[in-house]
């Protein structure tokens, strides 16, 4: 019996004690993460959706989202294919300068965007060399769209590349070399066995690219030149309405962008099968 | 001939995997690569199958110069030690990939597919996942997958290595009756002695990069060529400077001419057998008797005993050397 009596305690302090653990470890995510989100939220439909509703559909807002898009879309193709051919490289291919390249992949992740958006300025800068010349065929790159695209791109270079890499590793070469016996050349194999494996990681990468690329702050605000009508994205517009003492429509503009990136990432989880299924 | 390897030399970085092999492999046959890990049977293996590049040689499959053709066009079937399953197919699928590859007819497909899947008896798990069927399960769908695209020849890289004892020996049968159905030419690698004189019509022993000898499991057994085939077939004990098999001594209780004097240290009965240690001229032998030999003979630690090897006992070096 008393050992019985003993054994029920430790249970129950186990409990306790895991329970204590999920409350910290909840409350610490509520505080950082849920309260904010869910403040924008209060604030932004404060005075009802109408306001919302006018402040999202104004041209500026709209130009504003559309940039941003552009932006996006260029920003996730351009990662995506060199995420996925970076991976590749680094775990199926040996060659010289690997390491380097491996750490330098990490880069971005480092440096402040800040900073890579004035050495953007640095190389394609209207009175740079290479700027310069760019310009002279026509090509304007900072203070447009083709710099915004760069600069974010750079900033979510690691993002694919880090998902896709781990699950390269783990699946091996024996799948590749089996549908290679099997008649299937390189394309085909990547298409019809590789690809398929790494697909979710892919995706999760492809989402978290997404979610940067919209929120990127930094690099773009030095590049862009924040020309409105032109160059400005969803969260320079929010700053500037924030400069503005426009508050409304500063919480408008970021609610949308939270609930775009919050919607990605719940579609995704919802579509990626358990990790028992896989 | 299905497969004429000559000449293969491989390097991986100093390590020199295999040195100048030649081989016959002929049509029909099922045929085993034996030695010990790191020898260069999984090497010369890959190389068959064009998933490795040699240094030097030639590799000739059903008569075509193959040295410099990729594993596509090779015509060759391959299974892997670890089944390398497509993850994301079901068995069905998986079986048909190479037919798809080919682009034949679906119905065509169909056929075969069921056929193969009736072949390794898979039929009731056409529509599950490689997840959800046991090693062995997915070793035979391996096979399966291998075979739907009727290559000239099968090659399996220690096809069993992954599966426990049980399954190892089911499969190992199984896969000596399919080889009588399908007669298609096989070569497979493995470590395991037993494995390779059960199953194979010849072995081939590798080991350092070369080959040490080519036989049928009686040739290799009863003829080693040398002390490596004959130490990696069997038991050995030496009798004075000579190896020989435990099982190949005569233990005497007289003197007579041609014998070895000895002095019983040990009688162990193993189950069927009894082993018998004992030292002659100073030094440790071991023989292998059946009960009813051992009964015979009265053996007790202490006994003088006198040894030879018996008429036909197999002696590295006299067999016909590669």
């Amino acid at each position: 019996m008393p050992r019985f009596a003993a054994s029920r305690t430790a249970t129950r302090t186990g409990r306790s004690s895991r329970l204590a653990l999920r409350v910290v470890a909840l409350g610490y995510l509520a505080l950082l993460l849920v309260l904010p989100v869910w403040l924008v939220a209060w604030r932004t439909f404060a005075g009802g959706v109408a306001p919302v509703w006018h402040s999202l559909t104004s041209p500026s807002t709209i130009h504003a989202f559309k940039v941003t898009g552009i932006v996006a879309l260029c920003t996730v193709v351009a990662n995506t294919v060199f995420g996925v051919g970076t991976a590749l490289l680094l775990v199926r291919h040996e060659f010289p300068g690997k390491r380097a390249l491996n750490a330098l992949i990490d880069l971005p992740l480092a440096v402040s965007p800040v900073v890579v958006g004035l050495a953007l300025i640095l190389i394609y800068g209207r009175f740079e060399p290479v700027g310069g010349w760019l310009a002279d065929h026509g090509v304007q790159m900072i203070f447009a769209l083709p710099g915004m695209v760069m600069a974010t791109v750079f900033i979510s270079l690691p993002l694919v590349v880090r998902e896709v890499v781990p699950v390269l590793t783990e699946i091996g070469t024996d799948q590749e070399q089996a549908a290679w016996t099997l008649g299937a050349g390189r394309i085909q194999t990547f298409r019809r066995i590789t690809l398929p494996a790494i697909r979710w990681a892919l995706a999760y990468g492809v989402v978290l690219t997404l979610a940067r690329a919209l929120g990127e702050y930094g690099a773009v605000a030095v590049v862009s030149g924040r020309l409105v009508g032109k160059t400005q994205t969803v969260t320079l517009l929010v700053e500037q309405r924030f400069q503005n003492f426009d508050q409304s429509g500063a919480y408008a503009a970021s609610f949308a962008l939270a609930a775009i990136a919050v919607v990605t990432l719940v579609v995704i989880n919802l579509l990626r099968p358990k990790e028992s299924e896989i | 001939m299905a497969i004429r390897v000559r000449n293969i030399t491989k390097s991986f970085g100093t390590f020199a995997a295999l040195t100048d092999v030649s081989v016959d492999i002929p049509t029909g046959s099922l045929t085993a690569l034996l030695g010990p890990s790191g020898g260069g049977k999984s090497t010369l293996l890959r190389i068959i199958a064009g998933l490795e590049q040699p240094d030097g040689g030639m590799v000739e499959i059903a008569g075509e110069d193959s040295t410099s053709l990729p594993p596509q066009s090779r015509n060759v079937g391959f299974v892997f030690q670890h089944y390398a399953a497509f993850k994301h197919l079901s068995v069905r699928r998986n079986i048909a990939f190479g037919l798809e590859i080919r682009k034949r007819p679906k119905a065509e497909i169909r056929t075969r597919v069921d056929e193969l899947l009736q072949l390794v008896h898979l039929e009731q798990f056409a529509d599950r996942l490689p997840a959800q069927l046991s090693g062995g399960q997915r070793q035979r769908m391996a096979l399966a997958r291998a075979l739907a695209v009727e290559p000239a020849v099968m090659l399996l890289d220690e096809p069993f290595g992954a599966l426990d004892a049980q399954v190892r020996r089911e499969l190992r049968d199984w896969l000596r009756r399919l080889h009588d159905e399908v007669h298609v030419t096989t070569v497979f690698v493995t470590h395991d002695q037993e494995e390779a004189m059960d199953v194979a019509d010849e072995i081939v022993v590798i080991n350092g990069g070369r080959i040490e000898q080519v036989g049928t499991p009686d040739e290799l057994y009863d003829r080693p060529a040398n002390d490596f085939v004959m130490s990696f077939l069997g038991p050995v004990t030496r009798l004075g400077d000579r190896a020989v098999r435990p099982h190949d001594l005569e233990v005497l209780t007289f003197p007579e001419a041609g014998c070895v004097a000895a002095t019983v240290v040990r009688v162990v009965r193993l189950g069927f057998e009894v082993r018998v240690d004992a030292l002659a001229e100073g030094r440790e032998v071991w023989v292998q008797l059946t009960r009813a030999q051992a009964e015979h003979l009265r053996l007790a630690p202490g006994d003088d005993v006198w040894l030879r090897p018996a008429r036909e006992a197999a002696s590295a070096g006299v067999g016909e050397a590669v």
